[in-house]
């Protein structure tokens, strides 16, 4: 995935965000995260991600 | 509890029984190598199991009648096995309703149904539902009739004290307070185990926050035996609720609290038939229905340390507590009755050493454990405890509606049993395998002529054997020998080879297992599982 790839992404999540209300934001994105986790098929990789993720929250 | 106006024991379907206390007053006290405390399930098993291994014993209740209400409803394959065990299976099986399947709804849509395993080879289902007070009963039918069981109802142990070689009891029944000696005690007393209490013994664990109504109704409703689960239903917003069928048009109605919901108002007779007939409406059961029961519960784990004191053994409730809907703790507390069982009665028939004993303790505290670990699984789903648990379960929930994989986790798997790994006395896999049950597990159906292979074992240790040498080589010994044909479902189950044996114990599970056995390693292996020697 280049740089263009990722901003696409990034934009269809933003507007779908939009779409569902701040409410869902979570739901939705845990939703995502376990669709992507299948898609993965790499339990490590996916723990890994998630610490990732885990950094620097509240900073 | 029961609507008012119905005493504790005035069922809809139910006649619960009056037992006197014992009458004949003489040799109360004599000596006796079992006591059993608690005539519940659990007890009643514990006393027909060492009944079948020849074993007399005394079995104490402090009530008159069975425990009140439905309480346990789902007894699973393996209770069966013990049920057919002791002898008193027939009752059960022309009562209960065997069942396989289950299915969970989020918000009024069906997003799982599971089957759990189950085949031909099989003599059992996997899993029945029957209320407790048939069990109680049809336990009861066959301890009455057993003669080497004597039953005292209406009598409450109130002191157990540790004496030369036993225990000796303080009973307190409606003519007098007496003291009967016992070799061997075991508390079948319940979660509140007065006897737990007397030895200063508590059961540590943990308490998780969902809090349940249980409600049974009587109601001609058209659906089949199959577990339902609905998650997030209109009647009970962000709570779930489980329904099951029984015998005698009886429905458990499962619900749960909603936070901060009022404990004592949730459960008055007003709050419940309401709240039922929200759930009905949900099921489109528009008929009319009675309520039959109620009671209110939460979810718990909670195990004794160590489930032995001195000559004291705690077996089912008085040991362990495991939330209801894992529906293991009446499950469990039986195989704790069955296991104690043919190991007591083979050190008191002075076949065993008694460090037999020890082994009870690790395998049925290490089952214990196996179910907490299952029980918390469904307990954080059912009940998420925090909020990140919340928010994956609702995100599961939500992609299983378009996605089927998400749904499984919503599987209960309730039917995993439990294989004893750090036994003292089952023996290492012999890695010649490539395939079948280890040793420490229950022994899987195959079926056998026109029964099953179950029906071939003794009531202490079989060897299966597919070795006609190896056969008459025990032929002289107290283990009962099945002979087995390469071309039969058991060598198939068994993953065997022609000179392959299996050594089963009495309670069915697995002790040891060789691809090519020999003699002699057949015959230490025996010796260690059965005591006739320390491991
Ligand atoms: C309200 C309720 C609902 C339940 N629902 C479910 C369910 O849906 N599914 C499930 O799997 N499990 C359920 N259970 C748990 C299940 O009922 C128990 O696991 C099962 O009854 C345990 O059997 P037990 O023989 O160990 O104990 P108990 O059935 O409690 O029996 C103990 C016996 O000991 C006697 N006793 C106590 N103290 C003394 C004394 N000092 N002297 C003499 N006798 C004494 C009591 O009178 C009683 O008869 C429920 C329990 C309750 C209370």
């Amino acid at each position: 995935m280049n740089t263009d790839d990722i901003e696409a992404v990034y934009d269809h999540l933003a507007k779908s965000l939009d779409t569902v209300g701040v409410e869902n934001h979570p739901v939705l994105l845990a939703k995502l995260a376990l669709l992507l986790a299948r898609d993965v098929g790499d339990v490590e990789l996916v723990f890994s991600r998630i610490d990732e993720a885990k950094a620097n929250i509240g900073r | 509890m029961r609507p008012t106006g119905r005493a504790d024991t005035e069922s809809l379907y139910f006649d619960y029984p009056h037992f006197e206390a014992p009458t004949d007053r003489g040799g109360l006290e004599a000596r006796a190598p079992v006591a059993i405390v608690g005539a519940g399930p659990i007890g009643m098993t514990a006393a027909l199991a060492l009944a079948r291994q020849g074993v007399p014993s005394v079995l104490f209740d402090a009530k008159s009648t069975f425990n009140d209400g439905s309480r346990a409803i789902c007894v699973a394959r393996q209770s069966y096995n013990i049920f057919e065990s002791i002898g008193a299976i027939a009752p059960f099986l022309r009562k209960s309703l065997p069942w396989t399947k289950g299915r969970s709804f989020y918000r009024g849509q069906q997003i799982l149904e599971f089957e759990m395993p189950d085949s031909g080879q099989e003599k059992f289902r996997p899993m029945y539902n029957i209320q407790q007070q048939y069990i109680e009963q049809y336990l009861w039918q066959a301890v009455a009739s057993q003669s080497l069981i004597e039953t005292r109802w209406q009598s409450e142990i109130i002191n157990v004290a540790d004496c030369d070689g036993g225990a000796s009891l303080t009973i307190r029944d409606p003519m007098a307070t007496y003291e009967m000696k016992a070799d061997w005690v075991l508390a079948a007393d319940g979660a509140r185990s007065p006897v737990r209490k007397l030895r200063g013994l508590s059961l540590k664990g943990e308490n998780y926050e969902g809090r349940y109504v249980i409600a049974d109704i009587q109601m001609d409703h058209d659906y089949p035996t199959i577990r339902r689960a609905l998650f997030d239903p209109d009647c009970r917003r962000g709570g779930t609720i489980l329904i099951h069928k029984q015998p005698d048009n009886i429905w458990r109605i499962d619900y749960q609290l909603r936070d901060g919901e009022d404990e004592a108002a949730a459960i008055s007779e007003d709050n419940v038939r309401a709240s039922v007939a929200a759930v009905l409406q949900e099921i489109g059961h528009n008929g009319p229905w009675e309520l039959e029961w109620w009671s209110i519960y939460s979810a718990n784990t909670l195990a004794l340390d160590d489930y032995r004191d001195g000559r004291i053994f705690f077996i089912g409730d008085s040991a362990h507590i495991v939330p209801i809907f894992g529906v293991r703790g009446l499950n469990n507390g039986l195989a704790d009755a069955h296991n104690i069982a043919w190991k007591l009665a083979r050190v008191i028939q002075g076949r065993a050493v008694e460090s037999l004993l020890d082994s009870y303790s690790p395998e049925r505290r290490g089952a214990t454990l196996d179910v907490f670990a299952n029980a918390s699984k469904s307990a954080r789903f059912m009940t998420p405890p925090t909020p990140g648990w919340q928010l994956m379960r609702d995100a599961a929930l939500n992609l299983a509606l378009s996605h089927p994989f998400a749904g499984q986790l919503a599987n209960p798997r309730q039917m995993t049993p439990y294989t004893y790994a750090q036994s003292p006395i089952v023996a290492e896999d012999d890695p010649a395998f490539s395939g079948g049950p280890v040793p420490g597990a229950s022994l899987p159906g195959a079926q056998m002529g026109r029964g099953f292979l179950m029906d071939q074992l003794g009531a202490g240790f079989t060897l299966l054997t597919f070795d006609p040498s190896l056969a008459k080589d025990f032929s002289s010994n107290d283990l009962t020998i099945v002979l087995l044909d390469m071309n039969s479902s058991a060598a198939e189950m068994l993953a065997a080879g022609p000179r392959t044996a299996y050594l089963i114990r009495p309670d069915l599970h697995i002790a040891a297992r060789w691809f090519n056995a020999a003699s002699g390693e057949v015959r230490r292996a025996y010796e260690i599982s059965a005591g006739s020697v320390a491991p």
